[in-house]
């Protein structure tokens, strides 16, 4: 039983009022609303992948693992490599296949990286206080980026241009192209799959025990630290993969993007509720309509300039107002 | 051996330390001083300086394994006497042997009187540096060392360092989002100091630096500092109080939130509703000068410069004083009250309970410490230095820009506190004036010897490594938490509070009761 309060009267104003701009716009400029829908799923579906990783680590370790986003940049980068290398064009016979081969790379290459930063940053200091894993995730972010940044050079590189970009289909004006329609395709299965890795699989169980107690679970024979490796695994090559469909869709790549895209997806994550995962994914497809949505719709909206603000801002009203999340369950942190 | 003793030797590390530790005393020495025999002669083919530095540095740390009397006494004053032959013959610089002889010094001081005496000689040296830093000698990878610009720079990052310390060091509440306090305090300066606001006339007549009826807003810097500092820390408090509730990570990424969103004010306030408040990315300059104006300047016979940029014409220990002297010392009067403020604030009942809180935050609030009040005042402090800080250095560089204030800085503050030693004002000073200087001007230093010293064949690395300044930062704060999160000087209680592994599990929030839990 949730006592009337301020804060939850200040809380629902803000709803109200994001839902009567919404109104406004779609009666006054329906094609832009549909298509700034179209756009936000798109983008939302890359940030639910980036955001799974978070909501993973999180779950298992209680550790915001801010290097996350730099793996989803690495992801990025390895793709551009392989792609590149391989030689994807747009005409090319076998291009499905060599863009799932591109994707299969650049998930192990980034689930290798995650488990090893594991590894070397993370493990020596699970019984430390828990700002320790933190101060040193931020240190390895930074690490990340300028790997990144030795490795491609401060400019932007191109992906090979490879997605149709025709309409799909095309009604009143609201067009839907192929290249949202295949981000889609390859996101969804990836989200499939994860959750029944989770809760269908012996080791996903071992997972889910950890995240309850870590202590108990040893217990109980579940050898801890590989469940951990391997939650690290999954969570990075979710990151590959979103670094992958990211270039894909957007073509450039570049060695600051995962700390921008880190913060939104993490944004994402909290808001869905961390550490659960259908709550992730639900925040980061709302984060990403919301983006869209600010960044396409004309009535007083305030537009790309202050995307950043406004992604942050819900942050801190999320935290501030309901830190468990849409789908979350309270914890000692929130209030 | 105890049985703490067995569980440590768990890992590989630390079965090689007890490997090590069990060999004898003898052995030990004789194998210390052949690695490090061959380590000089490596790095002889690398740099003949740096290969002395460091059998220089060796035989420094060698001398303290003596016995004091007589011995040590004597190995120190031969190498000093050895230094000054090579400097009589031309070989050295004279500032060599000095500089050893006084370090050794530093060394004789009693345990006792340390505690006020090495604080004392720090600020001499700090004082008296312009007038003998030119007469310094090379370091070897390092290069020069610092101009007294690069000087202020590292005054005014020290300070926010040691204001940030106040709020991760003693509160133990970690703060992402220290740039947007240097961001307050910078624009505050640059409001009420520059022609910002053309449509307003103010000024302060002879007490100020401007003369009469420019445009604008024109105050003394001397009271922007304290509006400044007030400013932010209401700032402070007005971000703390719907954000200090929540504990640990997501207090972090709060503040990492709010250090993101006021930049990006600042970057589009060139029209918040038709306003044009920060000129946007274009950035407020130039602003006033710093400078107690011509009715103090004559007042005090000149001791006071009237205007710091067209500054001083005398010449003190054959040493013509420049502006950036004046500004030096100007920064270390604040940063003297800084530590000041740091230190009595420590001991006081406020200072004990930020502590407590740090230890355990459910105990604290059982024992009747107001958590929200306590951490709010944490944050207020902290955030006032953090906005003198950027108001002086605003004015420093005579210009703010919203590209100053990216998270990077808020991550690079953070690292001086934690390789200083999070808690310890003295470990912060010192971890704070290195990173403040590599990133002025040590990091393009060591860049170029790397590319004129380090090649494989004829292939010379062309590396660019002030690019890669924050990827080092990372790297400290990496390599520092896992081998010494305590840092380079700890302060005894964090240490303490870091190996023990305490937990911050707390079993529900007092701060808001247990309501809904």
């Amino acid at each position: 039983m949730r006592r009337f309060s301020v804060v939850s009267a200040i809380g629902f104003m803000v709803v109200a009022l994001f839902v009567v701009w919404l109104g406004v716009n779609l009666v006054k400029t329906p094609t832009d609303f549909f298509q700034a829908l179209l756009i936000g799923l798109a983008t939302g579906c890359v940030y639910a992948l980036v955001a799974l990783g978070y909501t993973l680590v999180y779950g298992i370790l209680e550790l915001i693992n801010f290097a996350h986003g730099d793996v989803f940049m690495l992801g990025g980068m390895v793709s551009v490599s392989v792609a590149t290398s391989f030689g994807l064009s747009a005409g090319e016979t076998f291009l499905w296949p060599l863009v799932i081969v591109v994707l299969l790379i650049a998930m192990a290459v980034c689930g290798a990286i995650n488990a090893t930063i594991e590894m070397i940053a993370y493990r020596p200091l699970r019984n430390a206080p828990r700002l320790a894993p933190l101060i040193t995730a931020i240190g390895m972010s930074f690490i990340l980026e300028d790997v990144g940044l030795a490795w491609k050079g401060p400019n932007y590189v191109n992906f090979p241009d490879v997605l149709p970009t025709s309409n799909v289909f095309s009604i009143g004006g609201v067009d839907f192209q192929w290249d949202k329609l295949i981000v889609l395709l390859i996101t969804v299965p990836v989200l499939l799959l994860l959750l029944w890795l989770v809760q269908h699989t012996r080791q996903g169980k071992a997972m889910r025990a950890t995240a309850q107690d870590m202590d108990a679970s040893a217990i109980m024979g579940i050898n801890v630290n590989r469940t951990i490796s391997f939650t690290f695994l999954i969570a990075g090559s979710l990151a590959g993969a979103a670094g992958l469909i990211y270039s894909l869709y957007a073509q450039t790549v570049r060695f600051d993007q995962g700390f921008q895209l880190g913060l939104i997806a993490f944004t994402s994550a909290v808001f869905g509720g961390i550490g659960n995962l259908p709550g992730a994914v639900l925040g980061a497809i709302l984060i990403g309509l919301i983006q869209a949505f600010n960044e396409a719709l004309s009535w007083h909206a305030p537009g790309s300039d202050w995307t950043e603000s406004i992604v942050f801002s819900i942050l801190i009203l999320i935290l501030v107002f309901r830190p468990e999340g849409l789908l979350g369950e309270r914890t000692p942190e929130g209030g | 051996m105890d049985a703490g003793g067995a569980i440590e030797q768990v890992g590989f590390r630390n079965q090689l330390r007890a490997r090590w530790n069990a060999l004898p005393q003898e052995q030990r020495w004789t194998a210390t001083i052949l690695i490090q025999l061959l380590v000089a002669v490596g790095l002889w083919f690398l740099d003949h300086a740096l290969a002395e530095g460091f059998l220089l540095i060796c035989a420094v740390i060698w001398l303290r394994k003596l016995p004091p009397l007589p011995w040590r006494l004597a190995g120190q004053a031969a190498l000093v006497v050895l230094l000054a032959i090579f400097a009589a013959t031309g070989n050295a610089l004279w500032s060599v042997p000095i500089v050893f002889a006084l370090g050794f010094a530093a060394f004789w001081i009693p345990t006792k009187q340390r505690r006020w005496a090495l604080p004392a000689i720090g600020l001499a040296v700090a004082i008296l540096y312009p007038f003998f830093e030119e007469k310094l000698f090379t370091m070897p990878v390092f290069g020069v060392f610092p101009d007294v610009y690069t000087g202020v720079y590292m005054v005014v990052f020290v300070m926010m360092a040691v204001g940030l310390n106040i709020v991760v060091g003693y509160a133990g509440l970690l703060d992402l989002g220290y740039v947007a306090f240097y961001a307050t305090g910078a624009y505050t300066a640059a409001w009420f100091a520059s022609e910002q606001f053309p449509h307003t006339r103010f000024d302060l007549w002879d007490i100020g630096v401007i003369p009469k009826d420019l445009p604008g807003v024109h105050v003394s810097l001397w009271l922007l500092l304290i509006l400044a500092g007030v400013i932010t820390a209401g700032f402070g408090v007005i971000i703390g109080l719907p954000t200090l509730r929540l504990r640990g990570d997501y207090l972090a990424i709060v503040t990492l939130g709010f250090g993101e969103i006021l930049p990006q004010i600042a970057r589009n306030g060139d029209s918040l509703f038709g306003f044009n408040l920060t000129n946007g990315p274009n950035g407020i300059t130039p602003l006033d000068s710093p400078g107690w104006g011509n009715t103090l300047s004559n007042a005090t016979g000149g001791f006071l410069p009237a205007n710091y940029l067209t500054c001083c014409k005398r010449v003190l220990l054959g040493h013509q004083i420049q502006s950036a002297d004046v500004f030096f010392w100007t920064a270390l009067v604040l940063l003297i009250f800084t530590v000041f403020c740091s230190l009595r604030l420590r001991d006081s009942r406020l200072g004990r309970a930020w502590v407590a809180i740090r230890e355990d935050e459910t105990a604290a609030g059982a024992m009747g410490i107001p958590l929200m009040r306590t951490k709010t005042w944490a944050y207020a402090t902290g955030a006032f230095f953090g906005g003198v800080a950027g108001a002086y250095y605003a004015s420093f560089k005579s210009a703010t820009f919203p590209g100053d204030f990216f998270f990077n800085i808020s991550v690079f503050i953070l690292c001086m506190v934690i390789l200083g030693g999070m808690g310890n004002v003295w470990g912060v000073i010192v971890g704070a004036s290195f990173l403040a200087y590599l990133n002025q001007e040590g990091l393009a230093n060591t860049g170029a010897w790397i590319n004129s010293n380090i090649h494989i064949g004829s292939h010379h690395p062309n590396l660019d490594v002030p690019l890669y300044s924050s990827g080092i930062y990372g790297l400290i704060i990496v390599i520092v938490m896992l081998l010494r999160p305590e840092g380079l000087i700890p302060s005894k209680r964090v240490a303490a509070e870091l190996h023990e592994g305490v937990h911050d599990e707390p079993a529900y929030d007092i701060a808001h009761g247990a309501h809904d839990v």
